[in-house]
């Protein structure tokens, strides 16, 4: 009895349960007990976390896939949840991440301090929750929509909380509008998976043909639908506004999982395909390289610190792309370790996102809940008033550029080596693999840009501003998930041989087997142990340098100003800020990002008048490519707009008149 | 073990004296006596002594920019072959740590920088930021042609692979490579013509102007690293482009150390007649560098 009540899929089952009530205490409690409501709901997430991790945890190390058949008399036939190793392994981010995030709102979104907003942005982040445990257990079309456009929904009410600015409403429109294009891709994803197998319920594993015809276009569907979700380049435009005005802990959620339930998506599609073609792989390969790329970019040129980090996800979206496309690639020139290092590097950097991405969210609430602004430019020196933020900032910043030694390094290292076994082959997955090499590298490269500006002008430095300096360090229920995301770097950059066995576990389980390569290990593919040894001798070496340093100045150190380039009077906001810094960068991607600038003033004679100048990088896809193309569209379309009335009765004729339609059109 | 130990050796001991041979060379040219080989130890063993100033704006941060630079640069060292024998630490896809290292390096030095408040070093870190992005992808596409001729995933297997016979089979290709590589090694350890490391007083600086706020041992470990780190990607230019072996350990050494004594004469040769580029015009190099990088690539991977 008690086996079966530990048994991992009881602990899953109850841990989504959990999270769907966790908001129900605070719905019907008196204005008087919100704060107590809203610490029972963050005790009953935390508890939903807690039996979510140690299912999923418990299932990988000993689990077997199970399988429940609820016999619903829908026209769809059976519902099918199950959980398997893949599921199980994306389960550890979603309540992983959201225990982490609504401690956090205890203290950041405190129900004393927004009495109107809290009660439905709690019970929709439970709901949220709890949906997306649902989609990755769904293993029938049918549920999977409905867990997913919950889901979809409860994000669209996290993303518009403060729904009286109108920035948010039109983040959370937009937001809307994307995940519903979308869902179009997912109701021409399953009726195609229907013509391929002749059942709603999900396929097994490699048991359908990657030939031209239907499957190129299912996964065409999937590909959209999901890089949507995920975020991915060019469907990337609803992310960055949508992440950017939420509130801080629900952009680390949707940011650190939800965009992982696209990844989730699309793998789980493509394993059902065995023997897939060359252009499935480059093409993954391509998205991602491009997301990477353009993404990174675009953070360099934000000034809003939420926004940038938004960019980021995407960049990171195009790592985990490129780890799937090497894995497709393997399958099409039949190497293994190409297939082993591409999945697991993708599904390594799922977790190491969804960590580093959720503490750095984090990290950057308690700087807005401390200064009050997200411009990067205003802010300086808060490392000051808030060194433990800014210390773990620092952390999830070396980790999210992919820096030895913490986990962001183990995943690309394990992407990179898949690619470097690709480029021992022949043709063109060779060629491909070879060219996405250096841009990867590029990526890791801006990406240290973007977080040493981000870093350097906000933690460090003096106040750039008197009314943004930060006056308190974050409270301890901040502070803790913080540590604990923060910890989790540490722990998989240190010793990543901790879980290669379950990695490695994970991948197999989608991968078809080659012939005569099946045992090779991950262990033995990348060398975790040698990784550990490097990252505890820099460590150390790095410890005893400290340890020298200090003797050898202690006693001989004195302080000073800042020398002020011969200024006398040196201020604080003539240090460099976050646009001079990213200014040489942007002028060298200007042909993508199309900056744009303001000058007004004259600067010219001995005695110049005041000036001014303005650098703003928008989001160019959006504004330059869907925007007028869309106008276009609504211009053309216009004369149709007339069966839009408005009026209740006249759709409920137009279903009839469509259904008398079929219903004809079945007899001929 | 016994290589081992004089691999590690020479890591910490002969950085300097290339800056030293370096400094020499431009003398000769300026028609100098120079300062004698060994300045750079005095000059290190003289700040290494002096008391230091911090700036009242700083943090932990601006204390562990020079320890983390140097630490990662020693951490290089052990990856990297010397001359044709083996790296002290070898693994598949140690390359990756390698440029990965000098990348976390860069991190803290840049960060060090920004911790000052002063826009002359934010200006300084921004240029880093700016060069080493440009300069990253030509180290990898001369690791992708590198692991393609070899087959192999690590440092050693790569470079050791470079030889007589791999420059007759696939000279173009590794000759594109030495040019790519050699302007990323001057431009990453800011020698003329991207950066003067003699001075820090004009606006077209670099790395200089980053350090400028440091003082006193943290400045001895600065200069101790620069020229740690210019010895171990010489270390692996030198491998590229003089590849020779006599199969003896002894004499491998040597020819090692007289490779390495070469290069440095070499860089106070193009520091001695060239002059700095303007700073509009160093990107244009640093991609042209990639392009020749790529075309070596494409030549071996077809």
């Amino acid at each position: 009895m008690a086996q079966e009540l530990f048994a991992p899929s009881t602990l899953i089952f109850s841990a989504i349960l959990l999270a769907a009530f966790s908001g129900t205490p605070l719905l019907f409690s008196s204005a008087r007990h919100a704060a107590r409501a809203q610490l029972l709901s963050v005790i009953l997430m935390i508890l939903s976390s807690v039996s979510g991790v140690a299912g999923a945890v418990a299932f990988l190390i000993n689990g077997h896939s199970t399988l429940f058949e609820i016999s619903w008399s829908l026209p769809f036939g059976p519902v099918q949840l199950g959980v398997d190793s893949l599921s199980a392994w994306f389960l550890l981010p979603i309540f992983g991440i959201t225990g982490c995030a609504a401690l956090y709102a205890r203290s950041y979104w405190h129900a004393d301090h927004h009495p109107a907003t809290v009660r439905p942005m709690t019970f929709f982040f439970g709901v949220m929750t709890a949906s997306m445990g649902g989609v990755v257990l769904a293993r029938d079309a049918i549920s999977f929509l409905f867990a997913w456009e919950i889901m979809a929904l409860a994000a669209f009410f996290l993303v518009s909380t403060e729904n009286e600015k109108p920035e948010v409403r039109e983040a959370g429109t937009l937001y809307m509008i994307t995940t519903h294009t979308g869902t179009l891709g997912l109701f021409a994803l399953f009726p195609l998976l229907h013509l391929l197998t002749g059942s709603w319920l999900f396929p097994p594993p490699l048991t359908l043909t990657a030939s031209p015809g239907i499957p190129s276009v299912v996964f065409l569907a999937a590909l959209f639908a999901f890089g949507l979700k995920a975020g991915i380049m060019p469907f990337h435009i609803w992310l960055p506004s949508a992440h950017a005005n939420a509130p801080s802990h629900v952009s680390a959620a949707m940011s650190g999982v939800i965009l992982k339930i696209g990844v989730y998506g699309l793998i789980r599609t493509l394993s059902f395909f065995h023997g897939v073609p060359l252009w499935w792989g480059g093409t993954v390969l391509l998205l991602g390289v491009v997301s990477g790329v353009i993404g990174v970019a675009f953070a360099i040129g934000q000034h809003d610190l939420k926004r940038l980090l938004a960019y980021h996800s995407i960049e990171n979206i195009g790592i985990i792309f490129m780890g799937v496309g090497v894995a497709l690639l393997g399958q099409t020139v039949g190497s293994e370790p190409m297939m082993l290092l591409g999945m697991a590097g993708a599904l390594l950097h799922v977790i190491n996102h969804a960590l580093f991405k959720a503490l750095l969210f984090l990290g950057a609430g308690s700087v807005i809940h401390a200064t009050g602004t997200r411009e990067i430019d205003l802010l300086g020196g808060v490392g000051k008033n808030l060194p433990l933020t800014a210390l773990l900032f620092g952390i999830g910043s070396v980790a999210i550029c992919g820096l030895p030694p913490l986990n962001g390094f183990v995943s690309e290292l394990c992407i990179y080596l898949g690619l470097f076994h690709g480029i021992q082959g022949e043709g063109g997955g060779a060629v491909a693999v070879a060219l996405a090499i250096p841009p990867l590298a590029l990526i890791g490269a801006l990406a240290v840009a973007c977080f040493v500006k981000v870093y350097g002008i906000i933690f460090l430095g003096a106040p750039r501003s008197a009314n943004h300096y930060g006056q308190h360090e974050a409270g301890w229920q901040m502070l803790v998930p913080m540590l604990l995301l923060g910890g989790g770097c540490l722990a998989i950059g240190l010793a990543p041989a901790g879980i290669a066995g379950l990695l490695q576990q994970v991948s197999r389980s989608v991968l078809p087997e080659v012939v005569g390569q099946a045992g090779v290990l991950l262990s033995r593919l990348v060398p975790l142990t040698a990784l550990s040894a490097t990252a505890v001798l820099l460590l150390t070496l790095s410890a005893v340098l400290w340890w020298w340093y200090r003797r050898l100045i202690s006693g001989h150190s004195g302080s000073a100003p800042t020398w002020g380039c011969g200024y006398q009077r040196p201020v604080p906001r003539m240090q460099y800020t976050a646009s001079s810094f990213a200014e040489m960068l942007i002028g060298l991607f200007a042909f993508a990002l199309m900056p744009e600038r303001h000058r007004t003033g004259n600067m010219k004679g001995l005695f110049p008048g005041p000036a001014r100048l303005t650098s703003h990088v928008p989001e160019a896809v959006l504004e330059r490519l869907y925007i007028p193309a869309l106008q276009e569209l609504y211009r053309r379309f216009s004369p149709i707009r007339k069966m839009q009335s408005g009026i209740l009765q006249q759709y409920v004729l137009y279903s009839l008149i469509t259904l008398i339609v079929l219903l004809a059109a079945s007899y001929f | 073990m016994m290589n081992c130990i004089i691999h590690i050796t020479l890591a910490l001991v002969m950085p300097p004296l290339l800056l030293g041979v370096i400094g020499k060379t431009k003398a000769a040219f300026a028609g100098r006596v120079g300062a004698p080989f060994l300045q750079p130890y005095f000059d290190i063993y003289r700040l290494l002594r002096k008391g230091t100033v911090f700036s009242t704006t700083t943090s932990w941060v601006f204390r562990a920019g020079p320890i983390v630079a140097l630490s990662t640069t020693a951490v290089a060292a052990l990856l990297v072959p010397f001359g044709a024998h083996p790296s002290p630490i070898s693994f598949n896809g140690d390359m990756i740590l390698y440029a990965y290292l000098f990348a976390l390096g860069r991190f803290f030095t840049m960060a060090a920088a920004l911790d000052t408040g002063s826009s002359f070093e934010g200006m300084g870190s921004a240029r880093e930021a700016t060069y080493s992005c440009l300069a990253e992808p030509t180290l990898f596409f001369a690791l992708i042609t590198l692991s393609r001729l070899s087959s192999s995933t690590t440092l050693t297997g790569m470079l050791s692979n470079v030889s007589g016979g791999a420059w007759l089979y696939a000279g173009a290709s590794l000759l594109l490579l030495v040019g790519g590589m050699f302007i990323v090694l001057l431009s990453e350890n800011c020698r003329i013509p991207f950066d003067d490391p003699n001075t820090h007083l004009e606006l077209t600086m670099i790395h200089e102007v980053m350090v400028l706020d440091h003082s006193g041992p943290a400045f001895a470990l600065i200069q101790y690293g620069a020229s740690m780190k210019l010895f171990v990607l010489g270390a692996f230019f030198i491998q590229l482009a003089l590849p020779f072996a006599t199969g003896n350990p002894l004499a491998d050494w040597g020819v090692f150390i007289c490779s390495m004594l070469l290069l440095a004469i070499v860089i106070g040769v193009v520091e001695s007649v060239m002059a700095r580029l303007r700073l509009v015009r160093v990107p244009q190099l640093l991609v042209a560098a990639t392009i020749l990088a790529a075309f070596s690539t494409l030549l071996v991977i077809r």
